[in-house]
């Protein structure tokens, strides 16, 4: 596929999962999309460029081993967490989850947060049977929840365990965060704020305790604070033997 | 000398018959309401979870695909290959690869979240995805199996027979590669990731087909009361021999090249050593079980030649055959996923933890669903056209046969 039509093909998807998202939206809380936004916002009627790219730097050696906070802004912003009564432990969604690794040679522990690493060429997105789960032409890695028929070929295919499969029905989601039974849904790098020139809430969150581990910027932009820090410094994408390009990248491990 | 064959459709007028429709009609029924509620409910009424995101009905499913190709190969050794003895079998081995596929298909389309937007996966297809291609390849099965079995059993067709057989032979292989790639394909996971997966499937796709094919012939032939001669029979168990030994073979070279290399150490130690659950399913019931045991039966002196011995020893095929799929899926997914290597992994996702899986009662009755309506399809289909031949007695299928 040709780099143009795989752009058309993104920007065409993109619209189809926004008209929808617009759709419920419209419904529930009209405007949500015409307020008035930040200088960096995308207007609505202009597609997603690949002339950006979004990343997250995770600087691990800032990550307080007892903080959730961007866990917990994760949840606040996109409904999830308390909404699957019903669910097992192992059947409830993690959008975003603090991980604890300990180095086993040298005993040596520290926490990071995981989530969809928005890889450039996406395991998730080479299997999906119907092409629900794609990929933004700025690199956000998405599911379109009207044409996923949830087989959870994606969950299998993930290599960093992303992708939660909603197991029971939901109510009082959050608009521009749409979730539903029987679909497969991850971390969208809050597309929702991004496009309106914002940042991630858990990047967001991160800062507002005073760690500043997430850098959340365009990858692109040699100007940006997350270019200019991942110049900087060391930094590793998880999985690197995989040669997926991830958005998400972390120093300190 | 060219024999003649006539084929006729089974009486199916006794008790039997009834209550074997109404039996299958039963599980299917049953299967049926345990769709609903799961579909109703949500899959938190099943064992899966987030962790191991296929499970039983995925097993069943895998199985009944895999076999259904593995069926189509009785046929194919007549039509192909030029063996007369296959020949008069032919009709009944498209009929039960159709079957079996109709039986996986449902099971697998009713486990999604979404069964509902079938529409959608007819229609969006991602062409990079292996799962896509499956879709097409089995909806081309179905139909290049329909065609075969038409040009087989048409008399004025019968000139296009072996066309149709070499299309069906090709896409059945093509077929088995796919459903073996779904897994080969998948680079995160340590069980997985491995071009050896497409020809094990097919080579599994030959022993689990014949195998049921064998207990499906002797069935219908014990219970109509057909002469069923030992020069088929035998031919069919030789065999199936061969292929639970080739099946073997293929999975000692997937297990040594894994251990050779220390990455796949872990997922090794995992199935051969200290897995639990699925060791014991790969060394008892797998290798012990469904093929050392089914292997000695099949080519002992005596054994070999016991009816009751060659059903035994079929039947222990597919249940071995259960626990192989059932090791590969689900213990592929509990060992958990290798994301920080050289580190022990903690979190309230289970990362780092062996995932565990109980298998609810619904996924079972909609797995056994899948098999009931095979079994439902081939009945009636044999009751309704003539799919068997009204003897396989030596005489009748070479006529160089030694009188047994």
């Amino acid at each position: 596929m040709s780099e143009s039509s795989k752009l058309a093909d993104a920007a065409r998807r993109n619209f189809l999962a926004k008209a929808g998202v617009a759709a419920g939206a419209a419904a529930v809380a009209p405007g949500v999309f015409l307020s008035t936004s930040p200088a960096q916002a995308r207007p609505a009627d202009e597609p997603v460029s690949s002339a950006k790219r979004w990343g997250i730097l995770v600087d691990t050696t800032k990550c307080a081993s007892d903080c959730s906070a961007c866990v917990s802004a994760c949840e606040n912003e996109n409904g999830w967490g308390s909404s699957e009564p019903n669910s097992s432990a192992e059947q409830k969604a993690h959008w975003i989850r603090s991980v604890t690794i300990k180095n086993k040679a040298t005993g040596f522990a520290k926490t990071l947060p995981m989530m969809c690493q928005h890889c450039e060429t996406p395991p998730c997105v080479d299997v999906c049977p119907t092409g629900a789960s794609f990929r933004r032409a700025d690199g956000i890695v998405l599911v379109d929840k009207h044409i996923c028929i949830g087989c959870r070929y994606c969950m299998m295919a993930c290599p960093y365990k992303a992708r939660s499969f909603v197991h029971e029905d939901l109510h009082d989601q959050k608009p521009w965060a749409p979730r539903g039974k029987g679909t497969v849904e991850s971390c969208t790098l809050c597309d929702h704020r991004v496009d309106k020139g914002e940042i991630p809430a858990c990047v967001e969150a991160c800062s507002a305790d005073n760690h500043n581990a997430l850098i959340f910027g365009d990858l692109y932009d040699e100007n940006s604070e997350i270019s200019k820090a991942l110049k900087a410094k060391d930094s590793v994408e998880l999985r690197a033997d995989l040669g997926l390009n991830t958005g998400v990248r972390y120093r300190g491990i | 000398m060219k024999l003649s064959m006539n084929y006729r459709e089974i009486e199916g007028k006794s008790a039997g018959f009834w209550i074997l429709l109404g039996g299958l009609a039963l599980v299917i029924a049953l299967a049926g309401g345990a769709t609903l509620y799961m579909e109703h409910e949500g899959h938190y009424v099943t064992g899966m979870n987030n962790q191991i995101v296929w499970g039983m009905p995925h097993v069943f499913a895998i199985f009944l695909i895999v076999a259904a190709s593995g069926a189509l190969n009785v046929a194919s050794i007549g039509t192909v290959f030029g063996k007369p003895i296959y020949k008069p079998l032919g009709r009944l081995s498209g009929l039960l690869a159709i079957a079996l596929l109709l039986g996986g298909l449902i099971v697998l389309v009713l486990d999604l979240g979404h069964p509902d937007r079938l529409i959608v996966a007819m229609t969006y297809y991602n062409f990079k995805s292996i799962f896509a291609w499956n879709i097409i390849l089995y909806n081309g099965f179905l139909a290049v199996t329909v065609v075969y079995l038409w040009m087989m059993m048409e008399r004025r067709m019968n000139r296009y027979y072996r066309p149709a057989g070499f299309v069906a032979f090709l896409w059945r292989l093509i077929l088995t590669t796919g459903t073996g790639s779904i897994f080969g394909f998948l680079v995160a996971r340590q069980a997985y990731d491995a071009a050896i997966m497409a020809p094990m499937f097919v080579i599994m796709s030959f022993s689990y087909g014949l195998a049921v094919f064998i207990l499906v012939l002797m069935a219908s032939y014990n219970w109509t009361r057909r002469p069923l001669g030992d020069a088929v029979l035998f031919r069919l168990k030789n065999l199936l021999g061969v292929y639970i030994a080739a099946v073997l073979y293929f999975v000692l070279v997937f297990n040594l090249t894994n251990l050779y290399a220390t990455e796949h150490h872990g997922i090794e130690r995992f199935i051969l050593l200290d897995g639990g659950i699925y060791t014991a399913l790969f060394w008892i019931v797998q290798i012990g079980l469904g093929s050392l045991l089914p292997l000695a039966m099949i080519y002992h002196p005596t054994l070999g030649k016991s009816r009751p011995a060659i059903a035994t020893a079929a039947a222990l095929v597919i249940i071995g055959a259960f626990a192989q799929l059932y090791v590969i899926l689900i213990g592929g997914q509990a060992y958990p996923l290798e994301i920080f290597p050289g580190y022990e992994v903690s979190s309230a996702f289970f990362d780092g933890q062996v995932n565990s899986y109980s298998p609810s009662i619904w996924e079972i009755t909609l797995g056994v669903g899948g098999i009931a309506l095979a079994l439902m399809i081939v009945t009636v289909a044999v009751r309704v056209l003539r799919f068997l031949p009204e003897s396989l007695e030596d005489a009748a299928v070479d006529p160089h046969a030694k009188s047994a």
